[in-house]
């Protein structure tokens, strides 16, 4: 298939920085990759060949962006978009401005013109890494071939850790053709250092338990973070050994099963009126990875006025910025669980599960069922034969507005992973270059 | 109120503008910001001084720890410790002129850095209200102002990283000890130097 030997990538050698662009992505387990040539990334389109790596030819940059995002939302890896200098980059934005804000891994490599020329105005030069400095969780320009390994190395990294988000490498014609040596270990990013705001100290995971099981209302908000934390099972004993009801964000569909007795379905503005109503009575809220989305709590200062909260995220800088955590618990979702499930003591009381239940009355099955047959298509029915007919069992990629809320209304999701839709920026038109990704 | 952060990061081109673009996307107005090397090597430290509401602290920490070339951030909020600020005021001062305001500068401990036939540099250290003082004085009197030029406020924690000395009075570390309020006012008295760490002359 490859015309050259593909380079080992254990052993020092000596390959031009577009090369070691690829020797590095296939370092990183890389297989796919969107994107779209241009004057300043033709060395690394030129070098692609040599290496075992699959290009999907886009039509436009923010197609790349969108179809590596789906491809990291479906597999759980990291999506890589590739972009030339100006036009190409700027073409991104939208793209790189949709991972972030729903926190997806995603690498964007641009080609930026030659580091001699930076700042002179020169044809296709844009200060991409300026453009996106808010929408990334980090860029960098590189400058140098002998940068090009780590840099990539570390963007992934970053990319991959703690809460993910997209970064973007900006990488200058020079340092595309230049030679340097390539040693894939070597280019390892330093250890990382703990972040320090991290806390689930015993006593506060003490707590938690002692909320957890003297609460007779709790509901389990299930967010986007249990996906990234790998912790579908850890909460689904939760909410089991307890029989609390789990509601979901609209990114957290899929990571509670939608069949299960325990599943509500989705919260917020979107959602069923009785799961609002069940948030609203409830008086422990117990929030995984989830960041109280205007979507989801509507006015602040009347939402579930009763109920503690217990806020379970990776990323600190959410903690109280929408909804005062009684008890913030800061980290991995999965360990934080796990650390508290042996604590937990099963209990069978179903009663606030049939209140919950009784609320819902007939309401979710009345839209699909109730409607009259007048040879209309109902958008509830068609989403509902859709759930039928592929037995619950495809991804679905949606664009965004009405159509979306019907998706996420009467699709069930029963695996994560099997809903791709654009959640915090709403962009549209992001459906199908997601769908090619995915 | 005024929120006051210490925070390193890496000494690289470009991260100062990540650190100043974090407020303005926070809408947090930057009151002060110093920026200079710290004791590590590659490591520069920022003092920044921020108006924004009580209880945004914990916000603001956690969105800098989100930036990748912040090391360490520091809340110092009302803890114990020196702050100070650096002035140069340059005054329009001839030679009949230039004894008065060198009386002034003797009571606010002012130095004269420069002097020309038709001005004179002042170079002040303090905190902000004490420069300000002689700012005033000096404008009220007749003296003209032709140039003032601030550094920023710069903040260091009393005691929390000698913890060596602290350790050879057998004492508990400066983190346990209940928070020392500020005795120095330069504002109260003028141009007096806070007093020596109060921990040390227990």
């Amino acid at each position: 298939m490859s015309e050259q030997p593909i380079p080992e990538t254990t052993q020092p050698i000596r390959l031009t920085g577009a090369e070691i662009v690829w020797a590095t992505l296939v370092g990183e387990g890389v297989r796919d990759v969107f994107g779209y040539p241009g004057g300043a990334i033709l060395p690394i389109y030129d070098a692609l060949r040599k290496y075992p790596i699959r290009h999907v030819l886009v039509r436009h940059e923010q197609g790349a962006a969108h179809a590596a995002d789906g491809y990291a939302r479906a597999s759980g890896k990291v999506g890589v978009a590739i972009g030339t200098s100006g036009p190409g980059a700027t073409n991104l934005v939208t793209g790189i401005a949709t991972a972030m804000m729903d926190s997806i891994p995603m690498v964007c490599i641009t080609g930026q013109i030659s580091s001699k020329l930076l700042g002179t105005d020169a044809f296709q030069e844009v200060d991409i890494t300026g453009i996106t400095l808010p929408i990334t969780k980090h860029n960098f320009i590189v400058t140098r071939a002998q940068d090009v390994a780590s840099t990539l190395r570390l963007a992934f990294r970053i990319a991959r850790s703690g809460r993910p988000g997209p970064v973007l490498v900006d990488i200058t014609k020079d340092a595309q053709q230049a030679v340097a040596a390539f040693d894939f270990d070597a280019a390892a990013p330093e250890p990382q250092r703990p972040h320090p705001m991290l806390s689930a100290e015993h006593d506060a995971i003490l707590e938690a338990v002692k909320l957890i099981t003297t609460a007779k209302r709790p509901i389990i908000l299930a967010g986007h973070g249990i996906l990234g934390a790998n912790a579908m099972e850890q909460v689904r004993t939760l909410a089991e050994r307890l029989q609390i009801p789990v509601a979901s964000t609209l990114l957290g569909l899929g990571a509670f099963p939608a069949s299960h007795e325990l599943s509500l379905g989705m919260m917020g503005m979107h959602g069923e009126p009785w799961v609002n109503q069940a948030i609203q009575q409830s008086d422990l809220l117990i929030a995984c990875g989830m960041r109280f989305d205007d979507r989801v709590t509507g006015v602040l200062a009347s939402y579930a006025p009763n109920a503690k909260k217990i806020h379970i995220e990776i990323d600190p800088s959410e903690i109280n910025k929408n909804v005062k955590a009684d008890i913030p618990l800061i980290g991995d979702l999965r360990e934080i669980l796990e650390t508290i499930l042996p604590l937990i003591v099963p209990r069978n009381d179903s009663t606030w599960l049939h209140a919950v239940n009784a609320l819902k009355g007939d309401a979710a099955v009345r839209d699909i069922k109730n409607l009259p047959d007048l040879g209309h298509l109902y958008a509830a029915h068609v989403i509902h034969d859709l759930w039928r007919v592929t037995g619950g069992k495809a991804i679905v990629v949606t664009d965004v507005g009405q159509h979306q809320m019907w998706e996420a209304q009467y699709y069930k999701h029963e695996a994560p992973r099997s809903l791709i839709t654009s959640g915090g920026l709403g962009t549209m038109g992001f459906a199908l270059p997601a769908a090619i990704g995915a | 109120m005024l929120h006051t952060l210490v925070a390193l990061v890496d000494d690289k081109p470009g991260v100062l503008t990540r650190v100043a673009s974090l407020f303005r996307r926070l809408s947090i107005n930057i009151i002060s910001l110093t920026v200079g090397h710290s004791e590590q090597p590659h490591v520069s430290r920022i003092t920044i001084v921020a108006e924004a509401a009580p209880g945004s602290g914990h916000r603001i920490k956690a969105s800098l720890f989100k930036l990748e070339n912040v090391i360490d951030v520091d809340d110092v909020g009302q803890l114990s410790c020196v702050t100070r600020e650096l002035a140069l005021i340059k005054v329009a001062a001839t030679a009949q002129t230039r004894t008065a305001i060198f009386q002034l500068a003797e009571i606010y401990r002012a130095r004269v850095v420069d002097l020309a036939p038709e001005s004179l540099m002042l170079e002040i250290t303090g905190q902000a209200s004490k420069i300000e003082g002689l700012i005033q004085v000096l404008s009220e009197g007749d003296n003209q102002i032709l140039e003032i030029a601030r550094s920023g406020r710069m903040v260091m924690r009393r005691g929390q990283h000698t913890s060596r000395v602290l350790e050879a009075m057998q004492m508990s570390s400066p983190e346990e000890e209940p928070v020392v309020p500020i005795t120095a006012n330069a504002g109260d008295s003028l141009g007096s130097l806070p007093v020596s760490n109060p921990l040390l002359e227990q």
